[in-house]
């Protein structure tokens, strides 16, 4: 699979290997990428593995009564069944989904309006508030709790119409990057169960790549949705902070704390956006920036120019194909650069000299926040109360019993970080970071429209490899911790494959947009998918159904 | 929540020891240590006798030659905006516990605060009635501590940023503890939460929390260590609780928690640059319980002083007992807490516009030191002045009053007389007297011109302020219009004459007291409609006429 799927860009790749090592200390260089062996050209013929908006086909399937919304539950609730206790991607599933099915149906029989995400099967990562559905965050301290509301995502996700399916697995409170840190179970990789899936909205990422689910909500403080869209292979975005509102959202590092979205395409993802986005009175936070119609980007390849990105000014992160990051993954982004110069991009490598300083500043904002935001769990008012006959050792006895060992290294970190004496030194230390990197950021992103890196410097590794080693972990979340300390829009969409033994395991690229421009990452991103030629990132769980499915594809536009 | 669980929960004296607790299903217990802050104690309140207040001044008085005291205070005012202060619960004093309550004041998971502009109104107009300097741009910060009353674990407060700074107030105190004008001054107003309650119940072990006043909003406002007596602090905290009525920005009741004080007293030798260590006191629940701690306060620490013991002053928070008219000790601060300030990162910055602020400017209402100061030019005397401008609604009454008829001296005797008596005896406020001003005013030009006596004029305003009505309708309905015409007090006379020939003989034989009785009689037979002028002329006229 690996040779058919990697060709032709592995010649490439070759070539670029000699090239001479990129120099960091250039700020911006402009660097030629060859493309004579480049051998397709635009537009490609239409293939079946080409990313299609299942969201679209549900919504005309149903509405044209070609196929009922119960055909397309039913469709993913079996294969949630089958693959579930493989993947381990949900920590709840949803008893109703079939009824709420059927009552879109009859909505559609009495040709009543039923929403744009009609029919359309969400799983919500755990720590998004649901008011019918547990949401415990991943934690043994909210084991059962109910919230008495919908979060403002979800409440816009049911108006519009879509079913959600279940609550998706996840590092305790967002804290981690691999699913291990949930205090119920580890999810797989659909790629290789072996492997994690990232996270921490690991389960939201892995239910969309086993197509448990047609698009997942998850949550992304330092990397939380991207790094896993990418061990995944499936499209993550994450918004601008303040584009989606957090009311709902069970908090981790509040500054830095975004719902994001994942989808099998770029549309879907962005249509997903389009419904939870927008200014909410509950989020003083959220935006009052007014939304434009990202779904109009989406449109069908035969209407594409030949250079339809042509005159896109893209700069490659030229630190995140340094040291540290595995060459396989460079190789695929290098691929992903070449492609974007073929759709008519003019790239040139981008120096952000503060780049490396971005991961120690996070660790120490998301902790302080964390141990602020995370105080509210002293077992009084609800979750596990340990019993006692005085306070400080409920509360000790509570908060020992109900948060896993990350979260407490956080809570202790960032308790120290806040302290008397040490304030200066840490916290206000990593804000003046903070803004240098955002200045940073918007410097280059006046040069440029997008700004690309890999999503995380590796592919999926192995169930337990990094678990007894936080900072291997934590150095993980190098590609994207900065982009939410400058509160930036990102597009994580599948580029390539990395070996892993003998099959492969998917790599996602990052595109960085400037604050509120998702349309056009969404844009880009589309263009990119509908015309990377040669790819297939359906994972072989479910690969031999999507061989013979009955799975209609429907051409956009 | 099991709201039902809360139902005739009763407060009990705070306990000096730590209370053991359980955990029920459904209830929020929690055990209750002796840190606790509540002020919800129920002591007996009783008044010191005579003998104790004189004996406690002549000895504060005696301290004060050796020893100056530095008093400043900490005042929490509870706003009574409509709605809390990041959420939309409205918030009534005294309703059922865990009844105004939503997912955001009680720090449910996910639940996010959105500040309540109202809060910020409040604070730029307390701000400016306390002469102090606006921060155009300010913040919220978390001030983090853990207790079963803050259901986040951290109050929403503003740490090195404040609204308003650097202000001052000024207070007129009263005649009987020696007058005299001060300027005291506030180093800064800040906005923040208020927490929830603990409640003890009065048997089990355990204590319940009550979150209906959590996110209430308060502001802080901290003075300068201006204050050297128990009365000057006593009426700086007057004159502050004056300007929050006359602002409406909250109704500044001390025994529901509106307006609390915490004061810090030290003192130290006359002479003596250095400040001596600072004790803290809370649990004050009148003006007259914060003079009489800080006294006592004072004479404490100057006892230990001259009896050489000076370090067993130690930083520590200490509880006014109403009961035993003494402060004990609360619990010894054991360093600094350390709050671990930092940004709230879910509110935006706090930004005021000129224009804004100029707005609020422009419509502030006239404040009780500008009242107090227009009163004075108006010759009234200070212990009317401060009466009149002690109360918002009784200083409003007389400005009205005043605005039709300006005889301020009769409108304010009237006021302060029979009018505050009669609030007074039937416990009402100027507002729940059915009287108006406009009616007060018609009664003065009536007895003014004539109309009625002044005696008639008292009975008819018990009417009015018992029953509401009018001057006029009251008078034309009871006949009341004093006679004022000569030959109709001249014919009544004659018949009262006529009537008692015998003391008519006696009074011609020398008895001239008699007089009044023949007064009375007319009087009587008018039903005190009489011009007691005009009585007493005609009468002495027919009475020594043929004498």
């Amino acid at each position: 699979m690996l040779s058919s799927v990697q060709n032709p860009r592995i010649l490439l790749l070759h070539h670029c290997r000699r090239s001479k090592p990129l120099h960091h200390h250039h700020r911006l260089r402009r660097h030629h990428y060859p493309k004579s062996i480049h051998a397709s050209p635009l537009p490609h013929p239409i293939s079946a593995s080409l990313p299609t908006s299942q969201i679209q086909t549900i919504q005309k399937s149903i509405l044209s009564r070609e196929k009922t919304t119960r055909q397309f539950a039913e469709e993913f609730l079996t294969r949630l069944r089958t693959t579930e206790p493989h993947v381990k991607s949900f920590l709840h599933v949803s008893e109703t989904v079939l009824n709420e099915a059927d009552e879109i149906d009859r909505k559609i029989d009495r040709n009543e309006d039923v929403g744009p995400l009609a029919g359309v099967l969400v799983a919500v990562k755990d720590n998004i508030c649901t008011a019918d559905m547990p949401s415990t965050a991943g934690s043994k301290i909210l084991e059962n709790y109910r919230p008495p509301f919908d979060a403002t995502a979800v409440r816009k996700l049911k108006e519009s119409g879509a079913i959600i399916v279940g609550k998706t697995n996840l590092d305790e409170f967002g804290m981690g990057s691999t699913t291990e840190g949930s205090a119920y179970q580890v999810t797989s990789n659909p790629w290789n169960l072996e492997c994690v899936p990232g996270g921490s909205s690991g389960g939201s990422a892995a239910a969309v790549s086993a197509r448990q689910c047609v698009v997942s909500l998850g949550s992304d403080t330092g990397g939380s949705v991207r790094q896993p869209a990418s061990f995944c292979g499936v499209v993550g975005l994450k918004p601008t902070y303040g584009r989606v509102s957090r009311y709902g959202l069970v908090a981790y590092a509040s500054s830095l704390d975004v719902i994001g979205c994942f989808g099998s395409s770029v549309a879907d993802a962005g249509i997903l956006l389009q419904s939870i986005c927008g200014h909410d009175k509950l989020d003083a936070t959220s935006s009052k920036r007014e939304v434009n119609d990202f779904t109009s980007q989406f449109i069908s390849k035969d209407y594409f120019e030949s250079q339809p990105l042509k005159g896109l000014r893209v700069g490659v992160i030229s630190e995140t194909l340094g040291d540290g990051v595995n060459q396989e993954v460079v190789s695929s982004i290098r691929g992903a650069i070449s492609h974007l110069e073929e759709l008519g991009c003019t790239v040139t490598e981008v120096s952000l000299p503060s780049f490396s300083l971005g991961l120690p500043a996070y660790y120490v904002l998301a902790s302080s926040e964390s141990s602020s935001n995370l105080s509210r769990y002293d077992g009084v008012r609800y979750g596990n109360q340990t019993v006692s006959d005085e306070l400080s050792s409920l509360y000790g006895g509570s908060r020992a019993n109900g948060f896993g060992p990350e979260v407490k290294r956080r809570i202790l970190m960032g308790t120290y970080a806040l302290s008397a004496g040490y304030y200066d030194a840490y916290y206000k230390r990593a804000q003046q970071v903070r803004t240098v990197v955002q200045k940073s950021f918007k410097a280059a992103l006046d040069l440029h429209d997008i700004l690309i890196s890999p999503a995380a410097p590796s592919a999926a590794y192995k169930i337990g490899e990094k678990k007894n080693d936080p900072l291997a972990m934590y150095a993980g979340d190098i590609m994207t911790v900065n982009v939410n300390l400058a509160g930036l829009p990102a597009l994580v969409l599948p580029c390539g494959f990395v070996k892993d033994g003998s099959a492969s395991l998917p790599v996602g690229f990052q595109m960085i947009g400037a604050a509120f421009d998702e349309e056009k990452l969404l844009r880009v991103g589309h263009i990119f998918e509908q015309t990377l030629q040669g790819y297939s990132f359906i994972p072989p769980l479910i690969a031999d159904e999507f061989k013979s499915s009955s799975v209609k594809i429907y051409q956009l536009g | 929540m099991a709201l039902t669980l809360f139902r005739g929960i009763h407060t009990r004296p705070l306990l000096p020891y730590s209370s053991a607790f359980s955990a029920r299903k459904h209830v929020i217990f929690c055990s209750m240590q002796s840190t606790q802050t509540e002020t919800s104690m129920k002591t007996k309140q009783q008044a010191p006798s005579n003998f104790t207040e004189t004996a406690r001044a002549k000895a504060v008085e005696k301290v004060l030659k050796d020893y100056e005291a530095i008093i400043g205070i900490e005042t929490h005012v509870q706003l009574s905006t409509t709605t809390k202060a990041f959420c939309g619960c409205a918030y009534t004093y005294g309703s059922q516990p865990n009844s105004c309550v939503c997912p955001v004041c009680m720090g449910l998971p996910g639940a996010l605060p959105v500040l309540n502009s109202k809060v910020i109104k409040c604070a730029v107009m307390l701000g400016l009635a306390l002469n102090c300097k606006l921060s155009l741009s300010s913040k919220f910060d978390r001030k983090q501590y853990f207790y079963p009353d803050l259901p986040k674990g951290y109050q929403i407060s503003q740490f090195d940023i404040p609204i308003a700074t650097n202000g001052f107030i000024d207070v007129d105190l009263p005649l009987e503890f020696g007058g005299g004008h001060r300027r005291f001054g506030i180093t800064r107003v800040h906005m923040e939460e208020d927490a929830g309650k603990l409640l003890h119940t009065g048997s089990g072990p355990y204590s319940q929390v009550d979150l209906n006043r959590a996110g209430v909003p308060l502001l802080e406002i901290v003075s300068e260590p201006d204050m050297r007596t128990g009365i000057e602090a006593a009426e700086y905290a007057a004159e502050l609780q004056r300007v929050v009525r006359y602002l409406g920005v909250g109704n500044g009741n001390m025994q529901e928690g509106s307006l609390r004080c915490d004061v810090n007293v030290s003192i130290r030798p006359i002479g003596q640059l250095e400040f001596g260590t600072k004790v803290e006191i809370k649990n004050l629940n009148s003006f007259s319980a914060m003079s009489r701690a800080i006294d006592f306060e004072i004479a404490r620490q100057a006892e230990l002083y001259n009896q050489g013991q000076a370090d067993e002053i130690v930083q520590e928070t200490r509880l006014w007992e109403e009961g035993s008219q003494k402060t004990f000790t609360m619990r010894k601060k054991e360093g600094l807490a350390d709050y671990r300030y930092f940004p709230e990162p879910d509110l935006p910055e706090v930004v005021l516009t000129e224009e804004y602020v100029n707005g609020i400017r422009e419509s502030l209402p006239e404040l009780p030191e500008m009242k107090r100061r227009r009163y004075e030019e108006m010759g009234l005397t200070m212990q009317d002045i401060l009466f009149l401008a002690n109360d918002v609604n009784v200083a409003e009454f007389f400005d009205a009053t005043i605005a039709k008829v300006p005889d301020i001296k009769l409108a304010a005797n009237w006021i302060m007389g029979d009018i505050a008596a009669y609030m007074k005896n039937e416990k009402l406020s100027i507002n729940e007297i059915k009287l108006s001003p406009q009616e007060l005013s018609e009664l003065i030009t009536s007895i003014k011109s004539g109309t009625i006596s002044g005696k008639i004029g008292k009975e008819i305003l018990i009417e009015l302020m018992k029953k509401g009505g009018t001057v006029k309708g009251l008078i034309e309905e009871k006949d009341l219009v004093q006679i004022v015409d000569p030959v109709e007090i001249e014919k009544i006379i004659d018949k009262v004459i006529a009537n008692n020939p015998k003391q008519l003989e006696q009074y011609r034989g020398g008895k001239t007291k008699l007089q009044g009785f023949f007064a009375g009689q007319v009087m009587k037979e008018s039903k005190g409609k009489a011009n007691p002028g005009l009585v007493n002329k005609i009468l002495i006229e027919k009475l020594n006429a043929k004498s």
